[in-house]
């Protein structure tokens, strides 16, 4: 018996939400007296899962799931949680941990709680608490199925170490022709840009700033913040940026470490889908502005003066701290 | 093609969420529930089906009569038939289930939901619907066409979108994109008069286990008040300094 955790990888490196993931399974696994196993579909050097407290790999090295494939990942997965006996399985949030996570569940028959940001509160009976109402509310929820699917909310727990002796296994999922029935033909995709999902900063602006021309400022923020760009919903309704960059209720989550909000107001559908980042920093020349309300820091003032002078500080800021 | 929208019945986005009972219960005292969003741009994508290709379109929610309004306006924008399974929705698997012995039982080819719905942020139960009936699943679906049972399908990806290939019997989360927000229909007079003579079916649940179950509800702690500053090497030293974020 061991808690089981899906560690993520792209092009077989993993990504930081797989530790974030071990990190927790590390924490329940404490609770519940037990160990720790990681599955890595096609990730390198595996060894490094050990780092955060996993004692054992079960890895996965399969042509056929060399792209994300929602059902056969979903398959290989619930093998692994009934070969390891796991009473709980835990997944990133993730666009592809989201797609395989309800066919997981139906797999392993197990309840699901996704955006959960703490350790249960208690494992018999097994309740755990998760956000709910797009941020504005929590829920406890109680876990009655023998195994318990758990989806982490990115950023909410944070990477632990948590050294420990790791062995690798290889292992070999059973899969049928029909987890294939779904085949993904080809991929736009913005290259060399930092993605909101993935970023750990994000800078977002809105219609303060009047049009598209001014984003050149924006972007030569997010360049030196290693930052993803991001939009209130009129921006991108108005064409002025991309529809992949819109966050709030309705567009993209934003759950990163630092959120930097230019020229938005904060009403209450964007404040919903971004209120899970830690720290949020208003640039607003109106004080009434609601944003202020739901910010750690603050200015109150014109972007087109306060963009500028803190683009050239933080270059000369990352030029003493390199 | 027979299509089936999932309706999810949700306080509209602006709504202060409170609770009663405890904190037990969602407090609906004043709230104003919509469409979710989300399903509201699967219902339209559903729409166009039916005007280009004949296709029939049901709408379905899983809830107590109180959303009976949600579904009318529904049938006002233009589905066909509604159907409400007559059981709270509590759990997203139990709906999930529900919505599935509906979707097998009435031979549908193509079942739309949302990629979440705004109240339980669950995203589980149009895949729980797929991996339910055995049909193939989309999700974060922003582009879907069906030519026999060929399906072309768009999915968002972090920094993206990827082209799939599937065929039906398919079940789609979509969200903006599957269609845009100036498609959107309101309904009109005429819309909303037939509404009232379209079929609106109330079925009984089918007796099923429930896996999860939320004991309580809470509400963030308010936040400490927003630290002002007003100069930028100010503001750098504090990121720096007091909340480590650069
Ligand atoms: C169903 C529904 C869903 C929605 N979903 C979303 C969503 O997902 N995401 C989202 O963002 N919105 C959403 N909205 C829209 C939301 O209600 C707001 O209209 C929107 O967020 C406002 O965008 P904004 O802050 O960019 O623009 P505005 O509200 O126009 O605010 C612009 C701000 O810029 C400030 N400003 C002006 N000039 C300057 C300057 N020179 N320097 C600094 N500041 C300046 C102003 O003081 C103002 O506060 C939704 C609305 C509905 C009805
Ligand atoms: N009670 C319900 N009745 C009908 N459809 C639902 C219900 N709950 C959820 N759905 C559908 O499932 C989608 C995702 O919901 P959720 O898994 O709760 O985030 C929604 O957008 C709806 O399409």
């Amino acid at each position: 018996m061991s808690v089981l955790v899906y560690t993520e990888s792209e092009e077989g490196t993993f990504k930081k939400i797989a530790f974030e993931a071990v990190s927790y399974a590390k924490g329940i696994a404490d609770m519940l007296g037990t160990s720790v196993t990681a599955i890595s579909i096609n990730g390198n050097n595996t060894d490094q899962l050990g780092k955060y407290g996993a004692s054992k790999v079960l890895q996965v090295s399969n042509d056929q799931l060399q792209s994300f494939n929602a059902s056969a990942y979903a398959d290989t997965i619930a093998q692994a949680a009934k070969s390891e006996a796991s009473p709980v399985v835990i997944i990133s949030s993730s666009a592809n941990s989201k797609y395989l996570a309800p066919l997981l569940a139906v797999n392993m028959e197990a309840g699901f709680v996704p955006n959960v940001t703490e350790l249960p509160t208690s494992t018999s009976p097994f309740k755990i608490s998760s956000t709910v109402f797009s941020n504005k509310a929590f829920a406890t929820t109680e876990i009655t199925t023998e195994t318990k699917l758990i989806g982490l909310a990115k950023n909410a727990f944070g990477v632990l170490e948590n050294e420990t002796s790791i062995a690798i296994e290889d292992f070999a999922p059973s899969l049928s022709e029909s987890d294939f029935n779904t085949k993904v033909s080809s991929v736009e995709k913005a290259n060399d840009k930092v993605t909101i999902a993935d970023a750990d900063i994000v800078v977002s602006a809105g219609r303060g700033l009047k049009g598209p021309e001014n984003w050149g400022m924006i972007e030569e923020l997010a360049e030196i913040l290693g930052a993803a760009t991001a939009c209130s919903k009129p921006v991108s309704d108005l064409g002025w940026r991309p529809h992949g960059e819109h966050v709030g209720q309705t567009g993209k989550p934003v759950s990163s470490n630092l959120y930097i909000a230019i020229g938005i107001s904060g009403a209450i559908q964007h404040l919903a889908g971004v209120n899970s980042s830690k720290v949020k920093v208003v640039i607003n020349n109106d004080p009434e502005a609601p944003f202020f309300k739901a910010a750690d820091y603050g200015i109150v003032g014109d972007a087109f003066e306060f963009v500028p002078q803190l683009i050239e500080k933080l270059k000369e800021f990352k030029s003493n701290n390199a | 093609m027979k299509i089936l929208v999932c309706i999810s019945h949700v306080p509209d986005t602006t709504s202060r969420i409170n609770f009663t009972e405890g904190n037990s219960k969602f407090d609906a005292n004043g709230v104003q529930f919509v469409i979710n969003p989300n399903d509201e741009f699967g219902l339209t994508r559903a729409m166009w089906f039916k005007e280009k290709q004949g296709a029939t379109v049901h709408v379905i929610n899983v809830g107590g009569p109180e959303t009976e309004p949600t579904l009318r306006k529904a049938l006002a924008i233009g589905a066909d038939e509604a159907i409400r399974v007559n059981t709270p929705a509590t759990d997203g698997f139990y709906v999930a289930k529900q919505l599935a012995n509906v979707a097998k039982e009435g031979g549908y080819d193509l079942v739309i939901g949302g990629r979440e719905s705004i109240d339980y942020n669950g995203g589980m139960v149009p895949g729980m619907i797929a991996k339910l009936t055995g049909a193939n699943f989309v999700n974060m679906c922003v582009n879907i066409e069906v030519e026999g049972t060929n399906v072309t399908a768009a999915r968002e990806i972090d920094g993206g979108n990827e082209i799939i290939n599937t065929s039906l019997p398919l079940v789609v989360a979509g969200q903006k994109g599957i269609v845009e927000e100036s498609d959107l229909r309101i309904p009109n007079m005429r819309g909303i008069m037939q509404a009232r003579s379209k079929p609106l079916t109330v079925k009984e649940p089918i007796d099923t286990n429930i896996e999860t179950k939320i004991t309580g509800f809470s509400k963030p702690d308010s936040k400490g008040a927003v630290k002002l500053v007003d100069n930028i090497d100010e503001l750098i030293n504090l990121l720096h300094n007091e909340a480590k974020v650069i």
